[in-house]
């Protein structure tokens, strides 16, 4: 395309937005919206994604060594209990260290003082990579010989699983769902804007124009409309993050939920719109000019 | 140069609109095409401007065959065609000047090429004066002439026109059909469609005649002999 062209095209579709003002202002007023719906669950996603992560690593199973076996037996089991493919760190608690750490949850109370070690036993804090697997795992490390049991907390992580689960599934159908709204309501505007310039576009194939050239003007109006809409969301969907984390950071009831900064989420969000903007756009115009050319 | 050998074309609900036409047009030629309502007029002008494909028979326009042109070939075969109708066809927002540069535009012409052209053929037409008008403040006749002119711009090699006086008053009619009388003359082959006998016999040219989808004179003494 030269930039002759290029210019002819840009002019006419955007002087087809002006042209239908009130169309074109409502179809990026839908697409904003739905980019704001659809953000605001991908930002929910991410910052549910984060917490569940920071959750898992803090998530650990205890092995707990058989009491039977020397110091060094039970230390040699760490490299066992690594090389199973879901454990992320297996790290050795001596039996006089559990023992400190016991009492020093109880600020040394002078009841539990004469305690003997002898009545722990040495153990592992294992920590996972999934957490989803964690009943695999926790049977893998109860199959080493030398360990005596192993606790976890199993429902605590199938309840992480299946939030995560939940929340990624609901994301992405209302995700979908979105974009299939404002592909459809993309498409009824630019076939307003079709019907209206029908008699030209007859002219122009008569003259002998290509469909090529009769398709680019509203191609333009599509992606600009499109693109103007992801810019529009961005900006909008920047403020409200800002102003909910301020909202949660201020609260003393759920000051408890550690949000994103949006610095780390702009950029991936700013794509995903844009892409958005420009598959709707695009898509939206080319499915209903199609009809038209038929001539 | 139009050929068509045994044409027909029936449509999906079962109308015969041609039944064998056979005619041909030569480079240059001036021909008029008449014939009574339904008489398959229009059908012929939608099968020469590729609207609609024949059931039936050969056509051959300008070089192209038009029963087996790719659908990628049609803009092409249109730019050796200016087409003109009876409602003008004009776009309402746009000034005489850009309805005729549209149509170079649409072609693919560089600005250049446009603001040579579409003065000339403005001025060949007798609106060089009324360039910043919009359709609707000028007459008929006026409008016909932006749409003649836009039919001439891309340099066409035949001007079809549809009932171009249609609309028009008997003074306008005969003045639409003396310009086009004169783009004749400058070299590009004219075939009007029309069924008004009177302005028909005021010019010597050729009058094919057609009637229930078939050729029922065909003569050159430019003579409106049949009674519609």
């Amino acid at each position: 395309m030269n930039r002759n062209r290029f210019g002819y095209f840009a002019k006419e579709g955007i002087s087809s937005i002006f042209n239908h003002g009130f169309m074109s202002f409502a179809s990026i007023g839908v697409i904003v919206a739905c980019l704001i719906i659809m953000g605001s669950f991908t930002l929910l996603s991410l910052n549910v994604s984060a917490m569940i992560e920071k959750w898992e690593s803090e998530n650990q199973m205890l092995a707990f060594v058989d009491e039977t076996l020397s110091d060094d037996q039970a230390k040699a089991l760490e490299s066992k209990i690594e090389e199973i493919p879901n454990v992320a760190d297996a790290i050795f608690v001596s039996r006089d260290q559990a023992l400190s750490q016991y009492l020093s949850k109880y600020n040394d109370n002078d009841l539990f003082k004469d305690i003997d070690s002898k009545v722990l036993r040495h153990r592992y804090i294992v920590y996972l990579k999934d957490i989803s697997m964690m009943k695999d795992t926790m049977q893998q490390v109860d199959d080493i010989v030398g360990i005596a049991n192993v606790s976890a907390h199993i429902e605590i992580s199938e309840g992480f699983t299946t939030v995560s689960r939940i929340v990624a599934t609901v994301s992405i159908i209302i995700i979908v769902v979105l974009l299939i709204v404002s592909m459809f309501i993309m498409s009824n505007t630019i076939k307003l804007a079709t019907f209206d310039r029908r008699e030209e576009i007859a002219i122009m194939k008569m003259v002998g124009a290509t469909n090529g050239f009769i398709r680019w003007p509203f191609v333009f109006e599509g992606l600009i409309l499109g693109l103007l809409g992801a810019l529009i969301a961005f900006l909008a969907q920047w403020g409200l993050y800002a102003l909910l984390t301020v909202e949660i950071t201020k609260s003393s009831k759920i000051n408890v939920i550690e949000v994103l900064p949006f610095g780390r989420l702009a950029l991936p969000l700013l794509g995903i719109f844009i892409f958005t903007g420009f598959v709707v756009g695009i898509g939206g115009s080319l499915t209903v000019i199609r009809k038209y050319l038929k001539v | 140069m139009v050929r068509m050998t045994n044409v027909c074309k029936a449509y999906e609900n079962g109308t015969k609109a041609l039944r064998g036409i056979n005619a041909t047009i030569e480079d240059g030629e001036f021909v008029f095409l008449v014939g009574p309502s339904g008489s398959g007029k229009s059908t012929i002008i939608k099968i020469l401007t590729g609207e609609i494909a024949p059931t039936l028979g050969e056509i051959s326009i300008n070089g192209y065959d038009l029963n087996s042109i790719k659908p990628s070939q049609m803009p092409y075969l249109r730019r050796t065609l200016g087409v003109v109708f009876q409602d003008f066809r004009l776009i309402d927002k746009k000034n005489v000047y850009d309805n005729v540069a549209f149509a170079m535009r649409a072609v693919g012409a560089s600005s250049k090429d446009i603001k040579r052209r579409v003065p000339y053929v403005l001025e060949l037409v007798g609106l060089d004066t009324k360039t910043r008008r919009k359709p609707n403040e000028l007459s008929g006749g006026e409008q016909q002439r932006v749409a003649i002119a836009r039919a001439l711009v891309n340099n066409p090699r035949l001007i079809i026109a549809d009932e171009p006086t249609g609309n028009l008053d008997p003074a306008r009619s005969l003045e639409i059909m003396m310009l086009l009388e004169r783009i004749n003359k400058l070299g590009t082959t004219v075939l009007v469609v029309t069924h008004e006998k009177e302005l028909v016999n005021r010019f010597s040219k050729r009058v094919i005649a057609i009637d229930g989808g078939r050729v029922i004179s065909d003569g050159m003494d430019g003579y409106y002999n049949y009674e519609s």
